[in-house]
């Protein structure tokens, strides 16, 4: 129990450093962002709007600590702002339209490599200098060295202009409305295919290597020998006393690398227009819509957070270690 | 997050202890710092670490002697636009008109260059950090771990994006934002080292005989731990190559100068993918890869060199051996995940 407090603690603590960025890098960074959309906007925006904007932003002529608490209030309630792009629908509107999207992509290729990559990890461990274990981690090395949004456009490329088998963007055909109808989600299928399958390409080498490590470092315990010695079978030997055991840095990793997916699947998005949060993070970058670039940046940061924090739980029920320290 | 370090209070405690401290010239015992020269001369007999130097020196020869194979500024339009792979033009024309081998030659020195110094600066700075917390300890150690791990959560690219959209545009700024959102990982890593080295007799030793803490942290603990900082620093190479591409071909970095990433921004903009021009985009994605291939290879190779265990066994007999090995073998029980880490 003290270990779950202490890690909430560190959690609500990283946000709040991740508000505190986002609450001063519009305020230290040379030139605020208004005075920067006036200049793009050419003379279209009338002082008032000029006002508006800067009343917006807080960059009012309030004490800093007085902009700060009202920052923090407004963040912690949910209200975000107006997104400029998108006016005049708010920040929080227009990241939960979308926000769907990030996490069927992201979630879809997570599960996949995860679990894929581990088997592959646990056979090549368990058959060392074999075919699995010499062929394959170099080959997903190589692949895993390729920035994920190349492969992306290789794929895209590939499979969707040249062979047309798949479609070449958006996450369902121009015409149909979202609907739980077997039409509808064969369509999101094959919209999915491409850019999920680019991510698990990329990342999966590293869960199998990975494991494939713990592994060998499992293999080599004592009970192991023993296990053989009493005459069980290898099957169950490799999945229930090596695996099991060496699942757990795995399980450390799943937290870390959902914020890299998150970021893996914000170039995969871009390459295939995705509607996803990562997609419209770079449209709000493009249209200098600075709330709804800082609105999306703390709604991932606290997706991560939060879901780190559940594998901690996780953890907790996993590695009875913990529970003791 | 840490345990007080046993060692802290031995250090503690004899630094009170009159005459340890009147022989300062005596080092305690001499760092070993045979295991670093035996790392160089091991390297060169891994196979992996020999292709991965192998390519490596090809792309640095490539992006020194670039104003010699390609002359003249890359971006300037030569021919016309979309020409495939030719005599006169080996790897074609993009939809400007611009020749794409003297994009990817040129394009080699700013991502070369760029990754370089971002592997340079964050591992410094990891090195710098790791090795504060592991020697200081207690508060300093808090700080310091509770800074790094809240680092290592907030999601990398989306922070990359956010600081590179606020930021003036340019490569400096690129390199700083890199380094900004890539020191944390080598900073944990090279702390849980460090913290094991902290704990060895010699130096407590060097503690007793009242070295200054830069030189115990600097001449003695980090010589031992030279294989972590390298493949801690090839780790950040390859993050900031890759991280670098990425931002530039969001159109985050200044789209005028020329690098791999920002070709491929171009590539992607002109809608070389949709009309078919493969040869666009191709070379430079290509180029990204297989440097950051070679780096991966040269970081496997020195986690083999380092960590027996990861070795795969070649022969019948090596194999044999080593399934008698098991129980015998002391070599710590820490699979060495930094290659995997780096790779992200």
């Amino acid at each position: 129990m003290r270990f779950i407090l202490r890690r909430l603690g560190f959690y609500l603590l990283a946000f709040w450093v991740s508000i505190t960025l986002n609450f001063l890098l519009p305020r230290v960074m040379p030139g605020d962002p208004v005075s920067r959309m006036f200049a793009r906007s050419q003379g279209q925006m009338t002082p008032e709007q000029v006002d508006q904007l800067r009343k917006l932003f807080g960059l009012d002529h309030r004490p800093l600590w007085q902009q700060y608490t009202s920052y923090v209030h407004d963040m912690l309630t949910g209200h975000m702002g107006i997104s400029i792009s998108r006016f005049p629908s708010p920040v929080s509107e227009v990241i939960a339209s979308q926000i769907g999207w990030t996490l069927l992509l992201g979630g879809t290729a997570l599960v996949i490599a995860v679990v894929v990559g581990n088997l592959l990890g646990i056979l090549a461990a368990w058959r060392r200098g074999g075919v699995l274990d010499s062929v394959l981690p170099p080959l997903l090395v190589f692949i895993g060295s390729f920035p994920y949004f190349w492969l992306a456009m290789g794929a895209l490329y590939l499979f969707g202009v040249v062979l047309g088998w798949f479609p070449t963007g958006h996450a369902f055909s121009v015409g149909l409305t979202p609907a739980w109808t077997s039409e509808f989600v064969s369509d999101v299928a094959t919209h999915l295919v491409l850019p999920a399958a680019t991510i698990v390409l990329v990342s999966i080498g590293g869960w199998m290597l990975g494991m494939r490590n713990t592994m060998i470092a499992t293999t080599s315990e004592d009970y192991i020998v023993m296990a053989e010695a009493k005459g069980l079978r290898p099957h169950r030997i490799m999945f229930r006393y090596a695996a099991r055991n060496a699942m757990l840095p795995a399980v450390t990793s799943l937290g870390m690398s959902l914020g890299f997916i998150v970021g893996g699947a914000m170039l995969t998005e871009v390459v295939f227009a995705y509607p996803g949060v990562g997609y419209q993070l770079l449209a709000a970058v493009q249209g200098l819509d600075y709330p709804l670039m800082q609105g999306i940046f703390l709604t991932i940061t606290a997706a991560v957070l939060l879901t780190n924090f559940l594998v901690d739980i996780v953890y907790v029920r996993l590695d009875p270690r913990v529970r003791v320290a | 997050m840490s345990a007080t370090d046993p060692a802290v209070e031995v250090r503690e405690s004899a630094v009170v202890a009159p005459g340890a401290a009147t022989t300062p010239g005596t080092p305690a015992q001499p760092p070993p710092r045979v295991r670093t020269r035996g790392l160089f001369r091991s390297l060169g007999r891994n196979r992996k670490a020999v292709v991965g130097l192998a390519i490596l020196v090809v792309f640095v020869a490539l992006a020194v002697l670039a104003p010699v194979v390609a002359p003249g500024k890359p971006s300037l339009i030569t021919d016309v636009a979309s020409l495939p792979p030719s005599s006169s033009h080996l790897l074609g024309t993009t939809a400007k008109g611009q020749d794409v081998l003297a994009l990817t030659l040129w394009g080699a020195r700013s991502s070369l260059l760029v990754g370089f110094l971002v592997g340079v600066a964050a591992s410094f700075l990891g090195v710098l950090v790791g090795l504060a917390s592991a020697y200081f300890g207690r508060a300093v150690d808090d700080l310091l771990s509770l800074l790094t791990n809240v680092f290592l959560l907030i999601p990398g690219l989306p922070l990359l994006v956010i600081l590179a959209a606020f930021l003036p545009p340019g490569t400096a700024t690129i390199v700083v934002v890199l380094v900004i959102t890539g020191w944390a990982g080598s900073a944990r890593v090279l702390r849980s080292q460090a913290l094991s080295i902290r704990g060895k007799d010699f130096v407590a030793a060097s503690v007793v005989t009242g070295e200054r803490s830069g030189f115990i942290m600097f001449r003695e603990i980090l010589p031992n731990m030279a294989s972590i900082v390298m493949t801690t620093f090839l780790g950040c190479v390859i993050f900031g190559i890759g991280s670098q591409a990425g931002l530039e071909f969001l159109g985050l970095g200044d789209v005028s100068t020329v690098s791999w990433g920002t070709n491929l921004y171009w590539a992607s903009n002109d809608g070389a993918l949709l009309t078919g021009d493969w040869w666009a985009f191709v070379p430079s994605g290509l180029c990204i890869a297989l440097v950051a291939f070679a780096l991966a290879l040269l970081n496997y190779a020195v986690d083999e060199i380092t960590n027996p265990r990861l070795r795969s066994p070649r022969g019948r007999r090596d194999r044999a051996a080593a399934a008698r090995g098991r129980t015998t073998d002391e070599s710590p029980t820490t699979p060495t995940v930094v290659a995997v880490e780096g790779a992200r």
